[in-house]
């Protein structure tokens, strides 16, 4: 899932000054499972902007809202919800970055009579498992083709924080990458899992430099289901 | 040959080479390489240039490589992943030999994070098996990455590195043979102290038969002090420095340690002299470029061979 997490306080509170009638939406989906931007987390950013209202004798409306996914039209297509953000000055978006941007589009598309502004309440930080109790770890970084079953299952473009495609570099130590002694090297860890697998093989073969074109590298990207299409 | 350095020749001929290191300066004043090339200049065959080392900023590899060169020098230039990508590293490469530069060390290289611009974006378009490949691909079949004909003559030696003390310890000779299999043509090893595990690790790389296939010298660099030591053991991947060796610093005594520590230095270089599959040492002073004619006279290794 995409994981996300909050921005510092003052950071938001700086993007709605001077606005009178507010409005938070949250997202009801990754960034709820992450415990950033879901209903309880647009509750939390509610009180914390009423209190700092009040403080400073600022008497704006706040209004807190949730849909169940900010990145797919089929959710945002509700009369109340777009009628609340026609009577906003501004929608503090509390999705994942892609919810922001959709957001602000279709409720920019849908609404004609003027122009709304969305802004992150959130940093999106990356696509990610829930490891444990309040922990996620980044897994994957889209790169548009998946290499994992070469390498145990394990990442080696995230993972590695070099990237590197053939084997552990000269700084993995005691399973450790030399980059954060609190961060598995993902080496160590493909080496472990091919070996528990039979296929230490794969390590022998010379993996060739990578194309990058289905990454980002190759400028933003899309995908087209002809068949979905109607 | 592949590249007719005086490197390559000396390493074909059997001689027992010892190259030596010079870290650029943080700046462009010319004068610094200078300085440090006449302090190397006949004490050694062939002299590293560092690029952008602890991924810090400092003068260009090739840069440096060209001052060297007009100063009577042979270089090779350190080449690591992490700034360029692959369309940098072959001009880089086409530009390297147009200067003269004949040896080249491929290097994935030290994460940013700890250098002196840790905000910066890395590259690691290739890694740098992949860049043995590449610059050998370059060499012999007279090609860049996508197959256009490269004009003209591309020459290099192609070298890479080895950590023997890194971990999986036991993945280490393996993948130095995926280093030979990618075609390079020499290895220089990270520092060494524990001589026993050095040792053992040798052994598996003669009994896999890669000392035949690519010429192996042995990283050294001199402990200056004993915080030193502990600094690099705690702080490098993989350094283990024996206790004994900590010991004998210490008793040397205030004043001493330096002198103590080049002595131990010669031990282990006339040690190393005789490991099967070692054809040389690679010597990293690091900042003591001033101190090599006297390690390198301690350690019996004057005069160098002329090719
Ligand atoms: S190989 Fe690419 S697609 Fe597969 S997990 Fe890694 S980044 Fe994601
Ligand atoms: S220590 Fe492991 S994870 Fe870290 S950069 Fe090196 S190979 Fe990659």
């Amino acid at each position: 899932m995409i994981v996300g997490e909050r921005k510092p306080f003052s950071e938001i509170l700086s993007m709605v000054e001077g606005d009178s009638k507010i409005l938070i939406l949250g997202c009801g989906s990754c960034v709820t499972v992450c415990m950033a931007g879901g209903e309880e987390e647009v509750k939390i950013l509610g009180s914390q902007l009423r209190m700092a209202f009040r403080r400073n004798g600022n008497n704006a409306e706040v209004t807190e809202l949730v849909a169940l996914r900010q990145c797919d039209d089929e959710y945002l297509e509700d009369t109340p919800l777009i009628e609340k953000v026609k009577d906003a000055d501004i929608v503090i978006s509390m999705a994942c970055g892609v919810g922001v941007q959709h957001a602000s589009t279709f409720f920019n598309r849908v609404i004609d009579d003027k122009t709304i502004r969305v802004v992150p309440a959130l940093n999106t930080t990356f696509m990610g498992a829930n490891i444990d109790v309040g922990e996620w770890h980044e897994r994957c970084l889209g790169c548009g083709d998946c290499v994992l079953e070469k390498t145990g299952g394990i990442c080696p473009i995230t993972r590695c924080a070099k990237s590197l495609l053939n084997g552990p570099c000269g700084g993995s130590f005691n399973g450790k990458c030399e980059v954060n002694k609190d961060t598995d090297c993902a080496w160590h860890l493909i080496i472990e899992r091919l070996e528990a697998l039979g296929e230490l093989d794969n390590l022998k073969k010379i993996e060739m430099y990578k194309d990058w074109r289905p990454s980002h590298s190759g400028g933003p990207r899309k995908t087209v289901r002809e068949d979905m299409k109607i | 040959m592949k590249s007719g350095s005086n490197l390559e020749r000396l390493l074909e001929r059997g001689e027992f080479v010892v190259t030596g290191e010079l870290g650029p300066p943080k700046g462009p004043d010319a004068n610094v390489v200078k300085e440090k090339a006449a302090m190397l200049k006949d004490h050694v065959d062939a002299v590293n240039i560092t690029d952008n080392q602890s991924a810090t900023v400092r003068m260009s590899s090739i840069a440096a490589c060209k001052i060297l060169i007009d100063e009577g020098l042979e270089p090779t230039m350190q080449m690591v992943a992490r700034d360029r990508n692959r369309i940098a590293m072959m001009a880089d490469l086409f530009g390297a030999t147009a200067l003269g530069i004949k040896n080249m060390l491929c290097l994935s290289g030290d994460h940013q994070i700890f250098g002196n611009h840790p905000e910066a974006k890395n590259v690691f378009d290739i890694d740098s098996i992949q860049m043995i490949h590449m610059v050998k691909t370059m060499r012999d079949e007279h090609k860049v990455i996508c197959e256009d004909e490269i004009e003209g003559e591309f020459t290099m030696y192609i070298g890479a590195a080895c950590n023997p003390f890194a971990d999986p310890a036991w993945y280490r000779p393996h993948r130095l043979a995926k280093k030979v299999e990618a075609g390079v043509d020499f290895i220089q090893t990270q520092c060494i102290y524990d001589m026993n595990r050095f040792r053992a690790f040798m052994k598996q790389v003669v009994d896999m038969g890669l000392h035949e296939k690519c010429k192996i010298l042995a990283g050294v660099t001199p402990l200056k002090s004993i915080g030193m030591a502990r600094y690099m053991a705690a702080n490098v991947s993989g350094i283990i420095i024996p206790d004994d060796m900590i010991n004998r610093l210490r008793d040397a005594g205030k004043g001493n340690v330096a002198a103590e520590g080049i002595k131990i230095l010669c031990e282990q270089m006339q040690e190393l002299k005789d490991i099967e599959g070692v054809a040389g040492i690679h010597l990293m002073a690091i900042e003591w470029e001033h101190r090599v004619p006297e390690i390198m006279k301690m350690a019996g290794f004057l005069p160098r061979p002329t090719v």
